[in-house]
């Protein structure tokens, strides 16, 4: 059972950093525990093991997909928390270092459980494991946004228990809730409870996601958490929530409710656009601009997953840039904020100067995330667009370029102010830690990489995963 | 045919008074005191028939008239149910709807009565009694549609005598909620707490007891028994909700009917010494919270 | 046995009704108490197999709904001082009103919906109304202690919907259900108590700092 370890060592190494006194200590167990658990998911690659039926844990592409980016993701965070627990005021890091281990072994859950209940409970883990870490600062505004990040995030994630209760009910063959048997005996799937359970899912999850409407504790949730949390929960958390609504789309589409699924995810699609182009114009906050782009994000996910032809794979790609990239602008921002200490582009300016690393990582993080060509992010939307256009939505296309359009304009008028303009109290060039600016400089290549060449074994499970995906071709 | 009710409506009407006083003395006993003689209601009435009425100038012809028409409409009223479980001395399709609105019609003369004495406090008194009217005949109405609901009758004497009893055990939660509903009502059409407090003496803080203020002798002896025959009324649609008196002999209905009421007596005493009376803002939501009730029970009878 | 599960779940909804009309926060809080001994009673009460399954659930359900919670609530109203639930944003007569009107719909959708319900038929529209209740709750009241109270509720339903798939779901979910939902009250508890330190009140509406 070469998974349970995944779990169980993050698990452990939470509970062992809550008990440790030595501030040392705790980073190595940290950094040690990241690494291992790459090193197993690396594994996992090479050796995905055979298929146990009846296994409530098991690895399929688009699980071992979420699970790497997450592993891939923490570890750099993890390298960075080191460095940011250094610089912050002295708390000790310790509920930090304890929720951060906590989400990894949550999330490693999600990721891995084929039971869809357990994956619920994999979910609201991650949720309570990231609330104290959202409140760090323990100030009002934080105390603000954690509130509103616990209610809205409970109440989606309630209600997506009470959808997986109407997938119970609506199955009558098979290990109840069990991935492989809804797939098999999808027909057999009662339909109209099957599409309440659908609704509850994408509601439910699609909270967690930051969909729009769905999205109202984003903005304020990454704008008050240190931009390393929220860099985790831009890339792993959504990742995480995305494969909720995924594992639901797949046995829905399996059993033949395509044509509903496809206008409800076309619709959380479009809107998160238009929602993320109208509160970018003018948003002051570097990190509540990032919220947006990641509410952009999440809807052009989840566009792709409802065109189908080469949508899935499109979004797959997606979801492995966006993450990425989102590791590199959070923790661009967050060297941006320890220097500046504050992430408002009124009161920080000038960072090129002040930051050169910090700030050539922002800016060229900047046209990563608004899909730029050379970076992997223009790959995947171009690849979205063709599925547009190609399954008969041109419109669908038209907007999204617009709206692309929009949010491009809108975040560089941010970005570059920030890094270009000159500060009002020039401060002398800062000292960058390697443990702040290495990580992701490393993210950065490697999107940078993605949108140039997709390297072979990366493509197959993309493939793989998009296959399972696919939307029936009308 | 008509002796069994009519015997029945005498010994109702003949009850009534020691009602209020069981209801008082029930709370005196609960709060340590001795409080007064359950039959001092009756002495109180005999000494107010002997006493001179006296009008105040302000006062017209409806003033003199309203205590008169209280009484009268209480009476009728209580011709309409069917107090030994077989019978009513009227009966007739819809008479629920007369049932409401004779004591509606009842309230409202005593409100205008309030207002004809040209004084603030009975004026303030009207109005509240107004509100709490407003909120309490819908509640009203719900209750009973619970048992047109139940047994499918629209007349009084039809739904609570035999049929009922035949459809208690299908619909008894609908027929409790209705039960429940009917008393916190009770509590509410008589001016008892936690809508009205009768043993308060701050007139800023009365409903009922500040509308008739004005009125003396004769007069105000009709309205305090006109108040405990209502209590009575209410307490016989409760007892007649909650057992079932159609399917009892003739001679046990009206002694379990006076055993019952004096129960309902006993449970207001126990109610009024365990709340305090609601703020005034307070009273409607108790009211709506009745009226839930009455309506959770339509739910469960129409699925 | 068989009608005692239904009673079981008329009184839920009555507990509904007074979390919905009661004014003290004490009073809500005892309302969920009574509601989770319920909601323990009614996995006995709905398949009495006496199973390791259905006992444990039982206890746990009791354990943490009517033992724990609520202790660890009225702590944090103990910590807070707060006794009354102000105005809130529909009042307290027409959330009453809105809360009769959920339990109607709720008994309409679930016709509609085709369960296959040998058990009980009271089964859904109680689960339904008690989730819309308690959406009722956490969005319209001021004080941030009523809104746990009310997610408290909506994860009530949920649970009583659960029971109808008590067979399909295994224990140990259950249990991890259970746990999450503690340790999410728990969490939230926690974050009241700093929201009472910082703002000196438990009004929501004055957390409106951070906007667009």
């Amino acid at each position: 059972m070469q998974l349970l370890p995944l779990i169980l060592l993050p698990a452990a190494a939470s509970g062992a950093a809550y008990l440790v006194r030595s501030v040392r200590l705790r980073s190595t167990i940290l950094i040690g525990t990241a690494a291992v658990h790459l090193g197993l998911v690396g594994r996992l690659w090479g050796d995905p093991g055979s298929p146990v039926p009846g296994a409530w844990l098991a690895i399929d592409p688009l699980g071992l997909l979420v699970l790497s980016l997450v592993s891939v993701l923490f570890l750099v965070t993890g390298v960075y928390a080191v460095g940011f627990l250094r610089r912050e005021p002295p708390r000790g890091g310790r509920v930090f270092v304890t929720g951060l281990l906590g989400f990894l072994a949550a999330a490693t859950l999600v990721a891995v459980s084929h039971h869809l209940a357990l994956l619920w409970v994999g979910m609201e883990t991650t949720t309570l494991a990231l609330a104290p870490l959202v409140y760090h600062r323990h100030d009002r505004r934080s105390l603000e946004a954690v509130w509103k990040y616990l209610l809205l995030s409970s109440v989606g994630i309630a209600l997506a228990l009470l959808g997986t209760f109407f997938l119970a009910a609506a199955q009558s063959w098979g290990h109840p809730l069990l991935l492989e048997d809804l797939i098999a005996g999808a027909t057999s799937l009662h339909p109209s409870l099957l599409r309440t359970a659908f609704i509850f899912l994408l509601v439910g999850y699609g909270t967690k996601m930051g969909l729009a409407p769905l999205h109202a504790w984003k903005p304020d949730t990454y704008g008050e958490a240190p931009s390393l949390v929220a860099g985790l929960m831009a890339g792993g958390l959504t990742s995480c929530a995305f494969l909720g609504v995924a594992r639901i789309t797949e046995v829905t589409i399996a059993a033949g409710l395509a044509s509903f699924v496809q206008p409800l995810l076309l619709s959380f699609g479009v809107v998160s656009l238009v929602v993320a182009a109208a509160f970018m114009i003018g948003q002051g906050d570097l990190k509540r601009l990032l919220a947006y782009s990641s509410v952009e994000h999440m809807g052009l996910l989840v566009l792709g997953l409802g065109l189908g032809g080469v949508g899935p794979y499109g979004t797959v790609l997606h979801l492995v840039n966006n993450a990425l990239t989102k590791g590199v602008v959070f923790l661009a921002v967050g060297n941006v904020v320890l220097a500046t200490g504050s992430a408002s582009a009124d009161e920080a300016k000038g960072i090129l100067r002040r930051l050169p690393v910090s700030g050539v990582l922002l800016l060229l993080g900047l046209f990563a995330v608004t899909g730029s060509p050379p970076f992997g992010l223009f790959l995947s939307e171009f690849t979205i667009l063709n599925a547009a256009i190609a399954q008969g939505h041109p419109w669908i296309a038209l907007a999204v370029v617009v709206l692309l359009a929009i949010i491009f304009v809108g975040m560089a008028s941010v970005v570059l102010e920030v890094v270009y303009a000159p500060a009002e109290h020039p401060a002398p060039v800062d000292r960058e830690s390697l443990l702040l600016v290495g990580g992701p400089a490393l993210l950065l290549a490697a999107v940078l990489m993605l949108g140039l060449y997709v390297p072979l074994p990366l493509h197959r499970m993309l493939m793989a995963a998009a296959q399972g995906l696919g939307v029936a071709a009308p | 045919m008509i002796l069994g009710p009519l015997l029945t409506l005498c010994l109702v009407l003949a009850v009534a008074p020691a009602l209020p006083g069981l209801a008082t003395r029930t709370r005196a006993f609960l709060t340590g005191r001795r409080g007064a003689p359950v039959l001092q209601l009756y002495r109180d009435l005999a000494k107010l028939f002997q006493k001179n009425v006296v009008y105040s100038r302000t006062t017209t012809p409806v003033f003199r008239i309203a205590p008169v028409v209280v009484i009268a409409t209480v009476v009728v009223a209580a011709t309409l149910l069917p107090l030994d479980g077989h019978a009513a001395l009227l009966s007739f399709r819809g008479d629920l709807v007369a049932f409401t609105g004779l004591l509606g019609l009842g309230r409202f003369a005593l409100v205008l009565a309030g207002l004809d004495t040209g004084s603030s406090f009975e004026g303030m008194g009207a109005s509240r009694e107004v509100t709490v009217s407003a909120f309490a005949e819908p509640a009203l109405f719900l209750c009973l549609t619970v048992l047109v609901l139940a047994t499918g009758e629209l007349s009084l004497a039809g739904m609570l005598g035999e049929p009922l009893a035949a459809v208690w055990p299908g619909a008894a939660p609908s027929l409790v909620l209705a039960a429940a509903a009917l008393f916190m009502l009770a509590l509410a059409e008589t001016s008892r707490v936690p809508v009205d407090d009768p043993a308060t003496h701050l007139e800023l803080t009365m409903i009922h007891e500040v509308i008739v203020l004005d009125h003396s002798g004769p007069e105000l002896a009709m309205i305090l028994l006109g108040n405990a025959v209502k209590l009575g009324l209410f307490g016989a649609l409760v007892v007649g909700v909650l057992v079932p008196l159609g399917r009892l002999p003739a001679w046990l209905a009206p002694v379990v009917l006076v055993a019952g009421l004096g129960v309902v007596a006993v449970g207001v005493g126990i109610v009024e010494s365990c709340m305090a009376r609601l703020r005034m803002n307070r009273v409607p939501q108790f009211l709506v919270a009745a009226s839930a009730l009455a309506v959770f029970g339509v739910i469960l009878l129409l699925r | 046995m068989s009608g005692l599960h239904e009673l079981l779940l008329l009184c839920v909804v009555l507990t509904n009704f007074w979390v919905l009309g009661t004014t003290r926060l004490s009073s809500t809080i005892r309302a969920t108490a009574i509601q989770g001994a319920l909601l323990a009673a009614l996995p006995i009460a709905l398949h009495p197999s006496w199973s390791i399954h259905t006992i444990g659930l039982a206890a746990g359900t009791f354990l943490v709904k009517t033992v724990i919670l609520p202790s660890f609530l009225a702590w944090a109203i103990r910590e807070a001082a707060v006794r009354r639930e102000i105005e809130p944003l529909i009042g307290f007569s027409t959330s009453l009103a809105l809360g009769a009107v959920a339990v109607a719909l709720s008994f309409g959708i679930a016709q509609r919906i085709p369960l296959p319900e040998s058990d009980s038929s009271l089964l859904i529209p109680v689960a339904l109304s008690t989730v819309m209740v308690g959406l009722l709750v956490l969005t319209t009241r001021n004080k941030a202690l009523s809104q746990v109270v009310g997610y408290l509720v909506l994860e009530n339903g949920i649970f009583v919907f659960g029971l109808s798939q008590v067979e399909r779901v295994p224990f140990l979910v259950e249990l991890g259900v259970l746990l999450d939902i503690f340790v999410g009250i728990f969490i939230m508890g926690i974050v009241v108590f700093h929201i009472n330190r910082a703002f000196d009140s438990l009004d929501s509406t004055r957390l409106t700092e951070l906007k667009d």
